[in-house]
């Protein structure tokens, strides 16, 4: 039997005393998107976190391939090919575009291959060619993002982590970048765990997901299933459903709890 | 009014002069920028640093290059080893015991010092002797030439390092932005001791190169103080900003010291109280704002 990707179990992390996320587990499989979805707070940004080593799980495992890589250093887990593009997107303001690439290729050796996937990320972003000189700091919050996907990217890391991709983008900004991603996926090869509040794109784009709430899991399954569901529809989505009298079912709670 | 002669070696002193303050300044603001931590024994490695240059070139019977090329990469290695060992462990505790650490560093170096070299004054054999005409009727001494050169050319280095090479351009993103700089599987602890090895290197090679000057002993290093007022005069943070500091005061001390004995040597810390009632982020604004 081959070992998943990238699999979490029963991952426990705590902020001092705080416990941020409590037993969570998680699936990735080569070549597939999936997508963790969740409100503030729910323990998203903790979750890819933990898996990276930015912070150290107190219980729990996290398998790269088969092999533990908890509680490392995270740049030693970069090196063994997981790419994290963090929340609020977090470039070199003050090294050019093209500099930022090269930082994300870092522990690569092969120069000619390196110059071919900056070319690639030029080809998916063509933004970033025109602003290649340009320091980082003065890209818009779109191109910003595209940066930092296209750093991550030069890695070329077995599993890329995007933290929230759409924040602060607007919705055509949002739509184009995912549009991105999926074609990351499918022409590059590119294993990609998303955790996203925007339900709808994300689902779209993945073929699993995850629902994360105060710190556990409460729901997973195939990515259409959990757009059909009814709980996501209203609480993600923002599809009220009209009761009688045409007003909100205000006494529903959530299936979940 | 001075004669122009004596205003002409004046500037020259005070230029070598805030040449070597800088150069253990680029020390300060480099571990800085590097760790956000103030490092107050950075003064010592340049103490140390002549200290060793002296010891090997004794072994080596006098010869300054091999002694000089020796002892700077020593004082390297021991920038290293304080970062890798304790500095490293200690990242993340309250900045005043950082400080209080570091201040206790400078203790140790200098008792340290003193019971392997003694506590008298040594001097140091180097190949600048004389003076150099520089036309007319002026002149440079040799060995404050060779403080000015060796800044231009240390500062030029450092320039191509930090723009040029992967590991420089490295360094800058883990200082701008740590934490991304980790997802890219940037080795950073390492980067952070060699940050520590390079202005150490700095620091020993300006103490080396100040032998013939001041002279060498346990309390050189204390020049550092006059260093870190050059650079929070440029702006901590900057490096352009300290060199540009260190320069100022280098150049003024000597007039003021001429012109108001009384005072001797107090020049840069009033011109650094100046600088901060007057204008509290240096002449030259740090270029950006860490995020916490």
């Amino acid at each position: 039997m081959t070992s998943p990707l990238l699999e979490m179990r029963n991952v426990e992390t705590y902020y001092g005393p705080i416990m941020a996320i409590r037993g969570v587990s998680l699936v990735v499989d080569e070549g597939e998107i999936v997508t963790v979805l969740g409100a503030n707070g729910a323990g998203k940004t903790t979750l890819l976190k933990t898996a990276t080593g930015a912070l150290d799980s107190r219980k729990g495992r996290v398998l790269l391939d088969g092999a533990e890589i908890q509680n490392r250093d995270p740049d030693w887990v970069a090196r063994q090919g997981i790419a994290h593009v963090p929340e609020g997107r977090e470039v070199f303001p003050f090294l050019s575009v093209v500099e930022n690439l090269e930082m994300g290729a870092y522990n690569r050796h092969d120069r000619d291959a390196v110059a071919t996937d900056v070319e690639t990320v030029y080809a998916y972003f063509p933004v970033l060619r025109e602003l290649r000189g340009k320091m980082a700091a003065y890209l818009s919050g779109g191109q910003q993002q595209m940066l930092a996907i296209g750093r991550g990217f030069l890695a070329r890391p077995r599993l890329l982590l995007l933290d929230e991709p759409s924040l602060g983008l607007s919705p055509a900004l949002v739509e184009e970048i995912f549009r991105i991603i999926t074609r990351l996926n499918r022409e590059q090869g590119l294993s990609i765990l998303l955790v996203e509040q925007n339900a709808n794109v994300a689902l779209r784009v993945s073929q699993r997901g995850y629902v994360m709430e105060v710190g556990g899991m409460v729901m997973d399954g195939d990515s259409n299933h959990l757009l059909a569901s009814e709980d996501i529809k209203e609480f993600y989505l923002g599809k009220k459903e009209e009761g009688i009298r045409g007003r909100r079912r205000w006494k529903k709670r959530k299936t979940w709890r | 009014m001075l004669p122009l002669n004596d205003v002409v070696h004046l500037a020259v002193t005070g230029l070598a002069q805030g040449c070597a303050y800088g150069l253990i300044a680029l020390g300060f603001v480099l571990i800085y920028k590097a760790t956000e931590v103030v490092n107050f024994a950075h003064g010592e490695f340049m103490m140390l640093g002549a200290f060793t240059v002296l010891a090997y070139s004794e072994a080596f019977g006098g010869s300054f290059w091999p002694a000089f090329v020796l002892g700077c990469l020593t004082i390297g290695v021991v920038g290293y080893l304080i970062d890798a060992q304790i500095m490293r462990r200690i990242i993340g505790q309250s900045s005043a015991s950082i400080f209080i650490l570091t201040v206790a560093f400078g203790f140790i170096f200098r008792s340290l010092a003193g019971i392997i070299w003694g506590w008298n004054t040594l001097s140091l054999d180097t190949p600048f002797d004389g003076q150099v005409a520089l036309g007319g009727e002026f002149a440079i001494a040799t060995d404050r030439l060779a403080i000015i050169v060796a800044t231009i050319l240390l500062c030029v280095l450092l320039y191509l390092f930090f723009s040029r090479t992967r590991y420089g351009i490295a360094m800058q993103a883990a200082s701008q932005n740590q934490l991304a700089a980790y997802y890219m599987g940037i080795p950073v602890k390492r980067l952070v001791s060699i940050t520590w090895a390079i202005g150490a290197i700095i620091a020993a090679a300006a103490g080396a190169l100040l032998a013939p000057v001041t002279q060498i002993d346990t309390t050189i290093g204390l020049l550092g103080i006059k260093a870190l007022a050059g650079a929070i005069v440029g702006g901590f943070g900057s490096i352009p900003g300290a060199l540009l500091g260190c320069l100022l005061i280098g150049i003024i001390e000597p007039f003021a010291d001429y012109l108001l004995p009384e005072i001797k040597g107090v020049s840069p810390y009033i011109v650094m109280l100046l600088v901060l009632f007057l204008r509290p982020e240096g002449l030259m604004k740090q270029t950006f704002k860490k995020k916490v």
